[in-house]
C-alpha cells in the first residue's frame, strides 16, 4: 500500500489481478448463460425449420404406413390418451390437493406429502415398466388406451396435487371463516367458496399435467404400443399410436421421408408443451404484479 | 390414492421380480453378461426355476453406465449452471432477466425425446466430426452432453432462488469492504447458498438417473462391455429396459421380463436414495422456500 493520500493511486500488483479475475469470472459467468440459453434456441430453430419443411396436408389427413405418409394416427391417439388420463388424474389430483390443503397439517399429511414427492421422484420408464407388468402382463389387457392413460395419469397426479395444494392455500382463512359464518358444511366451504377462489391456480396445475402428458414417452413404449391405425374405441387389447413414439422411432429410419415425419411430430409436441409452459408463466407473472 | 398407487408400484415390482432375484442373486450386480439363452430351446430348471438354456443376467455394464452418463453430466452442467445462476442474478439488467431465467426454466420443460433428436441431428454429428477418433459420435459423451444440458435449468432456477433471497447486509457489507463486484457474488454470497446448491445439484442427479428417451437416442446401447472411453457405447439403466422390450417379450419362461423388473427396482431404489438426499440437505437449508412448479 502507497502511503500518498492521491485521488487516483497507482494500482498495486495485487488489484491489478483481483480485477483481471473479476472480468475473466464475469465472462466465464455470461459465457455459462449463453451456453445454456444457446441450445434451447437452436432445438427451436432446428425442429421449426425441419418440421415447416415438412408440412402438408397428408399429415392431418393420412394415417401412418409403415414410416410414411401422415400423422393422423398418431396425432389423435396423442390426443386421446391425454384426455383420458386427464379423466383419470384431474379428479384424484386436485381430491388429493384439497385434503392435503385443508386436512393435511397432520402425520398422514405429511406422509402422503413425503410419498408424492417420491413418487414425483420415480423415473417415468419404471412407472411405464411397472404398468406393462401389471396392466399388460398381469391383467392381459395387451398394450391398450387404458393402460396407457392410468400410466401417466400416476405420473401426473403428484404434480397436481402439488400444485393444487399450493393454489388453495393461497386462498385467505378469512374466507374460509366467513363462509363457515354463514352456515356452510365443510363441502360446501371447500367446494363452492375456496375451490373457485382457487380456480386459477388450479387450472395452471391441469395444464402443465398436459404439457407433461404430451411430451412423455418411456411410460408409453411399455404400455401403449403402437399402430398405423386411428383408434377403434376399444379400452383394452387395442395398440394405440402417438406423437413421441414417432420421434424416436423413425429418427433412426434411413430415408428422408420418415425424418421429416419425426421433425414435424418433434414439432407439433414441441408447440404445444412451449406453449402452455409459456403461457402458464405470462398469466402467473401477470398477476404477481397486480 | 397417491400412497397406494407408490405402494402398488413397489410391491408389484418386487413381487414379480422375485423369482429372477432368487436366480440371479448377487451375482447379478458384479456380472457384465447380459445374455437372453436360447430362446427356442427348451427351457432349463435351474433351482427349481424355468429359465432358457445358457441365460445369464448382470447389469454391472448397465449400472456402471448410469453412473457414468450422470457423473460426467453433473461435471458439465454444475459450472454451467452456477455461472448462468450468478449472471442472472446480478449481473443481467432487472428488466430482461424474467425473459433470461424463463428461458433457462423453460430449457426443464423440452421432451425429452426431443433433446434426442436435437442430440442425433445436432449433436453426434458435431462430436463425430471434431471430437471422436472413431468419427462415431454415439456414446458417452453425447449422452452425458444431453443430460447435462436437461438438469442444468434445475441446478440453476435452484441455485438463482438462493442468491436472490441473500440478505442485502451481506452485500453491502461485502461492497463496504471494498470488493469488486465478482469478489461479493464468489466470496460472500457464495458460501452462503453452498448447502442450497449440493441439494440442487443432487436433486439435478436424481432426475439424470432416471432419464431415459435422450440418452436412449445418443447412447449408442452397446451391452455386455464396459466403457473404455469417452466415445464408448454405453447404456444407462432406463435406456437398457426400453431397448430391452422386444427380446424380453419372445422370453417363454418370462424371466427376461422378471430381471427387468428387478434392474427398474434398483434404478428406483438408486433415485429414491438420491432424492431423499436431496430432500434432506434442501430442508434443512439456509432460507429457501420451495420452488412452486
Amino acid at each position: 500500500m502507497s502511503a500518498s493520500a492521491s485521488l487516483n493511486p497507482p494500482r498495486s500488483a495485487h488489484e491489478v489481478r483481483r480485477v483481471i479475475v473479476s472480468k475473466v469470472g464475469w465472462t466465464a459467468c455470461g459465457l455459462a448463460l449463453l451456453l445454456v440459453i444457446a441450445p434451447l434456441l437452436d432445438i427451436v430453430g432446428v425442429v421449426t425449420f425441419n418440421g415447416l419443411a415438412a408440412f402438408s396436408v397428408n399429415l392431418f389427413t393420412k394415417t401412418t404406413t409403415g414410416a410414411a405418409n401422415g400423422l393422423l394416427n398418431a396425432m389423435e391417439g396423442t390426443l386421446v390418451i391425454t384426455l383420458f388420463a386427464m379423466f383419470i388424474a384431474v379428479p384424484i389430483g386436485i381430491g388429493a390437493g384439497i385434503h392435503l390443503s385443508e386436512y393435511g397439517k397432520n402425520r398422514l399429511g405429511s406422509a402422503i406429502r413425503f410419498l408424492s414427492d417420491v413418487l414425483t421422484g420415480t423415473p417415468s420408464i419404471v412407472l411405464g415398466y411397472f404398468s406393462f407388468i401389471v396392466f399388460i402382463i398381469g391383467f392381459g389387457w395387451g398394450f391398450s388406451l387404458t393402460a396407457a392413460a392410468i400410466t401417466i395419469a400416476i405420473l401426473i397426479i403428484p404434480y397436481l396435487a402439488r400444485i393444487s395444494e399450493l393454489a388453495l392455500q393461497q386462498v385467505p382463512t378469512s374466507m374460509r371463516e366467513a363462509a363457515y359464518a354463514l352456515g356452510g358444511t365443510d363441502s360446501t366451504v371447500v367446494f363452492k367458496v375456496v375451490l373457485p377462489a382457487a380456480s386459477a391456480g388450479v387450472i395452471t396445475g391441469t395444464l402443465l399435467g398436459l404439457a407433461i402428458s404430451v411430451g412423455e414417452t418411456a411410460p408409453l413404449i411399455y404400455t401403449a404400443g403402437w399402430s398405423d391405425y386411428v383408434w377403434d374405441g376399444r379400452f383394452t387389447h387395442a395398440p394405440v399410436a402417438y406423437l413421441t413414439y414417432v420421434i424416436w422411432t423413425f429418427i433412426d429410419q434411413p430415408d428422408p421421408h420418415s425424418h421429416a415425419l419425426a421433425y414435424a411430430a418433434a414439432f407439433f409436441v414441441m408447440l404445444v408443451v412451449l406453449a402452455i409452459n409459456i403461457g402458464v408463466r405470462l398469466v402467473v407473472r401477470r398477476q404477481k404484479f397486480e | 390414492m397417491i400412497p397406494a398407487a407408490l405402494v402398488a408400484v413397489i410391491l408389484f415390482l418386487v413381487v414379480y421380480s422375485g423369482q429372477a432375484m432368487i436366480f440371479n442373486g448377487l451375482h447379478f450386480v458384479t456380472n457384465i453378461n447380459w445374455n437372453l439363452g436360447d430362446l427356442y430351446s427348451d427351457p432349463v430348471t435351474v433351482n427349481g426355476i424355468s429359465i432358457p438354456s445358457g441365460a445369464s443376467y448382470g447389469i454391472l455394464v448397465f449400472v456402471v453406465g448410469t453412473l457414468a452418463t450422470s457423473g460426467i453430466a453433473i461435471l458439465i452442467a454444475v459450472p454451467l449452471s452456477v455461472g448462468a445462476a450468478i449472471c442472472l442474478a446480478e449481473a443481467v439488467p432487472h428488466r430482461i432477466r424474467p425473459v433470461l431465467s424463463m428461458l433457462v426454466e423453460l430449457v426443464a420443460v423440452v421432451p425429452s425425446v426431443v433433446f434426442g433428436l436435437w442430440g442425433i441431428a445436432v449433436l453426434i454429428p458435431i462430436i463425430g466430426h471434431y471430437i471422436s477418433p472413431t468419427g462415431n459420435g454415439y456414446g458417452l459423451l453425447a449422452a452425458s452432453i444431453v443430460l447435462a444440458l436437461m438438469i442444468t435449468p434445475i441446478i440453476a432456477s435452484t441455485l438463482l432462488d438462493a442468491l436472490m433471497q441473500v440478505p442485502k447486509e451481506n452485500r453491502e457489507s461485502a461492497f463496504a469492504l471494498g470488493a469488486t463486484h465478482f469478489e461479493v457474488v464468489s466470496k460472500a454470497m457464495m458460501p452462503m447458498v453452498r448447502t442450497t446448491l449440493i441439494g440442487g445439484i443432487v436433486l439435478a442427479l436424481g432426475r439424470a438417473l432416471g432419464e431415459t428417451m435422450a440418452v436412449l437416442m445418443v447412447s449408442g446401447g452397446g451391452i455386455n462391455i464396459l466403457p473404455t472411453s469417452l466415445f464408448s457405447p454405453i447404456s444407462t439403466i432406463a435406456s437398457f429396459i426400453v431397448s430391452q422390450l422386444d427380446s424380453a417379450q419372445s422370453d417363454p419362461t418370462n424371466m427376461s421380463v422378471r430381471t427387468l423388473a428387478e434392474l427398474a427396482l434398483v434404478l428406483f431404489l438408486i433415485t429414491l436414495a438420491v432424492n431423499a438426499a436431496a430432500k434432506l440437505l434442501t430442508s434443512g437449508a439456509f432460507n429457501v422456500r420451495k420452488r412452486q412448479s
